[in-house]
C-alpha cells in the first residue's frame, strides 16, 4: 500500500515536472521543431488564411469603399490620422502553426514592422495547429508580460478565456488572418473581406469562361468557415447580377486540403462535366493539385483561385500550355505588418478597436488605416482588395512566398 | 464432375478468388451506374491508369505492410518516413543540390532503409512492441520532416523536371510498381528468405528453434518496409510536384486497411502478395469511383468505411467457413 502512494506521488511529481518543461519549452521563440509532430491541420492553414472565422462574413463592398472614402478625407483634413507613436514594448505574434511559408511570411512582416518600430517582436509558434496548443503559447506570453499579443485564431470560440485573461493583466490582444468572437479583441485585421473575395473570384470565372458555361469548384473541408463563406458569397453574387446568368455552377467538390484527394477530385469533375469550362478552387493545396491535372492532361479547361505564387508559379499563363490565367491571394507579409502596426497602436493607446478610429502603419500601401465594422458589428481593418497573380508578376512573386 | 466441383470449391474457398468476385460486382455495377447516366466508360484507359497512379503510393507500401504484418507485427511510422524523404528529396531540389532524378530515387530509398533499419532493430533486440516503437518513430520521421522544411516547400518549378518521372502519362510509376510486385512475389513465394517469414510470422519460437534467426528476419522486414516508404516519399513528390511536411498524414491506415481486405492477417503467418494486391486494387477503385458516382463529397468518407467493413466481413466469413469444412474433413 505504501509503496503504491509513493509511486503514484512519484508519477505525480514526473508529470508535473514534464508539463513544467513542456509549458516553458513551447514559450521558447519559434519552435518550429517542437511543431514537428503537428497535424494534418497545418495543411488545413496552408490553404493560405483561409480559414477566417465566420465573425466576418459577408462585409459589404459599399461600407468598404465608404470607409476608404472617409479614410482618404480625413488625411486630407491632416492629423486625424494619428502616429502610431514610440514604440519600445514587447509584441507578440501567435500565427496558426509552424512549418508553413503562409505563416513564416506572415511573421517576418509582423517582426520587420515592429522592429521598424523600434519595439521588440516575439513569435511563438503553437506546436500544433490547434486552439490548445494556442492557449498554452498565449498563457506563457501573459506571464512572460508582453504587451500585445496578436493571434491567428485556429478556433473562434475555444481562446476565449485565455484572451480575456490576457485583456485582464492589461496586455492588448488583436487578431489577424482568422478571427475570434469580438468581445475577446480589440480588432481583426482582415487580409481581405468576404465579399471582395467573391467578387474577385466571381468576375474571374466570368472573365475565362468567356461569359457562359459550367464552372464548379474545388474547395477544401466541406466544414471550413472562411471556404464556404467565400462559396456562398460567389454564389449570392451569381444570383444578383443578370450577367453571371448564363454561368452554370455544377458541383462543390471537396479535396480536403491533400493533394491525393484533390487530383481525385478534379479528375472527376472532368469525367463528370465533358463540358466544364473552369474550375474555382479557393485553397492552396487544391488550385495547385487542379493545375496539375489540367495541365498535365493538356485539358482545355481552365482554373483560377486562391494560390501561393511560389506553388503555381508552373501553371500560370495565358496560353494553352498553361492551366490558370490568373488567380489572387492576399500578401502575408503585409497582413503580418499590419498586425504589428495595429498591435504597437493598440499597446502605446493611439487606438482601441472603435469604429471610425485612424492609425498610421509605417509604409503600408493603404496606411493610414481606418477601423471599420463588419456586417455582425464586429470591428475590423481590412488589408486591401485580394491581390491578382498574372504572367506579369508571378515570376517576382514566386521568389517571396 | 470431380473436376469441375473442386475449381467451383477453389473459388468460393479461397480469399482472393472471393474478393476478384467483389472486385468484378462493383466495378459492373460503377460501370452500369457511369454508362448509364451518360458519362462514358469506367474502364476507360484514362481511369485505369489513374487508378493506378494515384494510388501508387498505397500499393507499393502495401507490399512492405504486407511482409511486416506476417511477421505479426505493424508499422505506422510509414508516412512519417515517407514525409522525411521526400522532404529531403524535395529541399535537395529546391536547393539545387542534386536534380538526378535515378540519384534522388535512391537517396530516398536510402533514407527509407535506415529508418526502417532503427525500426527494426529496437523492436527485435529491445523486445518491445511494434506498434510502440513505430509510434515514436512516427513522431520523430514527422518531426524531422519539418525541421528539414525549414517552414518552407518544395514544389512547382523547383521540382519541374523531378516531376517529369511521376507525370500523368508517364510510364514511371507504372513500372516501379510492376517491377516491386513482380520481385515480391516471387521471393514470398519461392525464394527461403521469403518462406522464413512466414515461418517466423506463423510461429516465432517454431521458428527459432528449426534454426531460423528470428531477429534477423524482423529486422528485415522493418527495412524492406522502411525502403518502400522511401521510395514512396520520392515518388509522391515526383507524382503531385509537391514536398511539404504534412504529405500522406494518416495514410498510414489505408495502407495496413489494403493488406486487411486483401486477406492479410493481422496475428501473422498469413496473408499473400496477390491477395495485398487486389486489397490495394479495391482501394483504389474505391477511391476513384466514389466521386463519379454523384455521391455528395461528404458522405464519401462514409461510404467507404461502411464498404471496407463490409468487404472485411464477407471476406473473414468465407474464410472461417473454409477453415470449418478442412477441419471436418480431417475429422472424418
Amino acid at each position: 500500500m505504501k509503496r503504491q502512494v509513493v509511486s503514484v506521488m512519484l508519477t505525480a511529481a514526473m508529470a508535473a515536472g514534464m508539463m513544467a518543461g513542456c509549458g516553458s519549452s513551447t514559450a521558447a521563440t519559434s519552435s518550429a521543431s517542437s511543431a514537428a509532430a503537428s497535424s494534418s491541420t497545418a495543411a488545413a492553414s496552408s490553404s493560405a488564411a483561409e480559414e477566417s472565422s465566420s465573425s466576418e462574413a459577408a462585409t459589404s463592398s459599399s461600407a468598404t469603399e465608404t470607409a476608404e472614402a472617409s479614410s482618404a478625407e480625413e488625411v486630407k483634413s491632416s492629423s486625424a490620422a494619428a502616429s502610431t507613436g514610440k514604440a519600445d514594448g514587447t509584441y507578440a505574434l501567435v500565427p496558426k502553426s509552424a512549418g508553413n511559408p503562409f505563416n513564416e511570411r506572415e511573421a517576418d512582416g509582423f517582426t520587420e514592422a515592429v522592429k521598424a518600430m523600434g519595439g521588440t517582436p516575439v513569435v511563438s509558434y503553437p506546436d500544433s495547429a490547434t486552439a490548445d496548443a494556442q492557449i498554452t503559447v498565449i498563457q506563457s506570453l501573459i506571464s512572460q508580460g508582453v504587451d500585445s499579443i496578436a493571434v491567428a485564431a485556429n478556433d473562434a470560440n475555444a481562446l476565449s478565456a485565455v484572451l480575456q485573461q490576457a485583456k485582464d493583466a492589461g496586455i492588448a490582444v488583436c487578431t489577424l488572418d482568422s478571427d475570434v468572437a469580438a468581445a475577446d479583441r480589440a480588432v481583426f485585421c482582415n487580409q481581405a473581406g468576404v465579399q471582395e473575395i467573391g467578387q474577385a473570384l466571381m468576375d474571374a470565372v466570368l472573365d475565362i469562361s468567356g461569359g457562359e458555361g459550367q464552372y464548379a469548384i474545388l474547395s477544401a473541408t466541406s466544414q471550413a468557415t472562411n471556404q464556404n463563406a467565400w462559396i456562398d458569397a460567389m454564389k449570392q453574387i451569381a444570383a444578383s447580377d443578370d450577367k453571371y446568368s448564363k454561368l452554370e455552377l455544377v458541383e462543390v467538390a471537396y479535396g480536403d486540403d491533400e493533394p491525393q484527394k484533390s487530383t481525385d477530385q478534379t479528375q472527376a469533375l472532368l469525367t463528370k462535366y465533358p463540358d466544364l469550362k473552369v474550375i474555382c478552387s479557393p485553397t492552396t493545396v487544391g488550385i495547385a493539385a487542379a493545375a496539375k491535372v489540367l495541365q498535365d492532361q493538356g485539358s482545355s479547361v481552365k482554373l483560377t483561385g486562391l494560390g501561393l505564387p511560389s506553388e503555381m508559379k508552373e501553371y500560370i499563363g495565358d496560353d494553352d500550355a498553361h492551366s490558370c490565367p490568373y488567380m489572387f491571394l492576399w500578401n502575408p507579409i503585409d497582413l503580418g505588418k499590419l498586425a504589428g502596426y495595429t498591435s504597437i497602436a493598440l499597446a502605446n493607446g493611439t487606438i482601441t478597436g472603435a469604429e471610425g478610429e485612424t492609425f498610421e502603419a509605417g509604409d503600408l500601401e493603404g496606411s493610414p488605416y481606418t477601423i471599420t465594422k463588419n456586417s455582425d458589428g464586429a470591428t475590423e481593418i481590412i488589408l486591401g482588395q485580394p491581390f491578382k497573380f498574372d504572367p506579369s508578376n508571378i515570376e517576382e512573386w514566386a521568389q517571396v512566398y | 464432375m470431380e473436376e469441375k466441383k473442386s475449381l467451383w470449391k477453389r473459388i468460393t474457398g479461397s480469399r482472393e478468388a472471393s474478393l476478384v468476385l467483389i472486385l468484378v460486382v462493383m466495378l459492373i455495377l460503377v460501370e452500369c451506374i457511369q454508362y448509364f447516366g451518360g458519362n462514358g466508360h469506367f474502364l476507360s484507359p484514362t481511369n485505369i491508369g489513374q487508378i493506378f497512379r494515384n494510388n501508387a503510393l498505397t500499393m507499393l507500401m502495401a507490399l512492405g505492410m504486407l511482409c511486416v504484418l506476417l511477421t505479426a507485427g505493424i508499422d505506422i511510422s510509414i508516412t512519417s518516413t515517407l514525409a522525411f524523404a521526400g522532404m529531403i528529396v524535395g529541399m535537395l531540389q529546391k536547393n539545387d543540390v542534386c536534380h538526378n532524378t535515378f540519384l534522388l530515387f535512391l537517396i530516398a530509398a536510402l533514407i527509407g532503409l535506415a529508418c526502417g533499419f532503427l525500426n527494426g532493430l529496437i523492436i527485435a533486440k529491445g523486445h518491445i512492441a511494434p506498434i510502440i516503437v513505430t509510434m515514436g518513430f512516427m513522431y520523430i520521421w514527422r518531426g524531422l520532416a519539418y525541421v528539414v522544411s525549414g517552414n518552407q516547400w518544395a514544389s512547382g518549378a523547383d521540382v519541374a523536371q523531378f516531376a517529369e518521372f511521376g507525370k500523368d502519362g508517364s510510364a514511371g510509376p507504372y513500372i516501379i510498381l510492376i517491377a516491386a510486385y513482380v520481385i515480391f512475389f516471387i521471393v514470398l513465394k519461392w525464394t527461403t528468405y521469403g518462406r522464413r517469414i512466414y515461418a517466423v510470422g506463423s510461429n516465432m519460437e517454431a521458428a527459432s528453434v528449426s534454426g531460423i534467426n528470428v531477429d534477423k528476419i524482423l529486422v528485415s522486414v522493418y527495412m524492406i518496409m522502411g525502403l518502400l516508404a522511401g521510395l514512396s516519399g520520392a515518388l509522391s513528390v515526383s507524382i503531385y510536384a509537391s514536398a511539404q511536411p504534412n504529405m500522406q498524414y494518416g495514410k498510414e491506415m489505408d495502407v495496413i486497411a489494403a493488406c486487411v481486405i486483401g486477406g492479410v492477417s493481422m496475428n501473422g503467418g498469413r496473408g499473400s502478395v496477390v491477395g495485398t494486391f487486389l486489397g490495394a486494387l479495391f482501394y483504389a477503385v474505391l477511391a476513384k469511383a466514389l466521386p463519379l458516382v454523384g455521391l455528395d463529397s461528404i458522405w464519401q468518407n462514409l461510404i467507404k468505411g461502411i464498404v471496407v467493413l463490409a468487404v472485411v466481413l464477407i471476406n473473414t466469413l468465407t474464410q472461417r467457413a473454409m477453415d470449418r469444412a478442412a477441419l471436418e474433413r480431417r475429422e472424418m
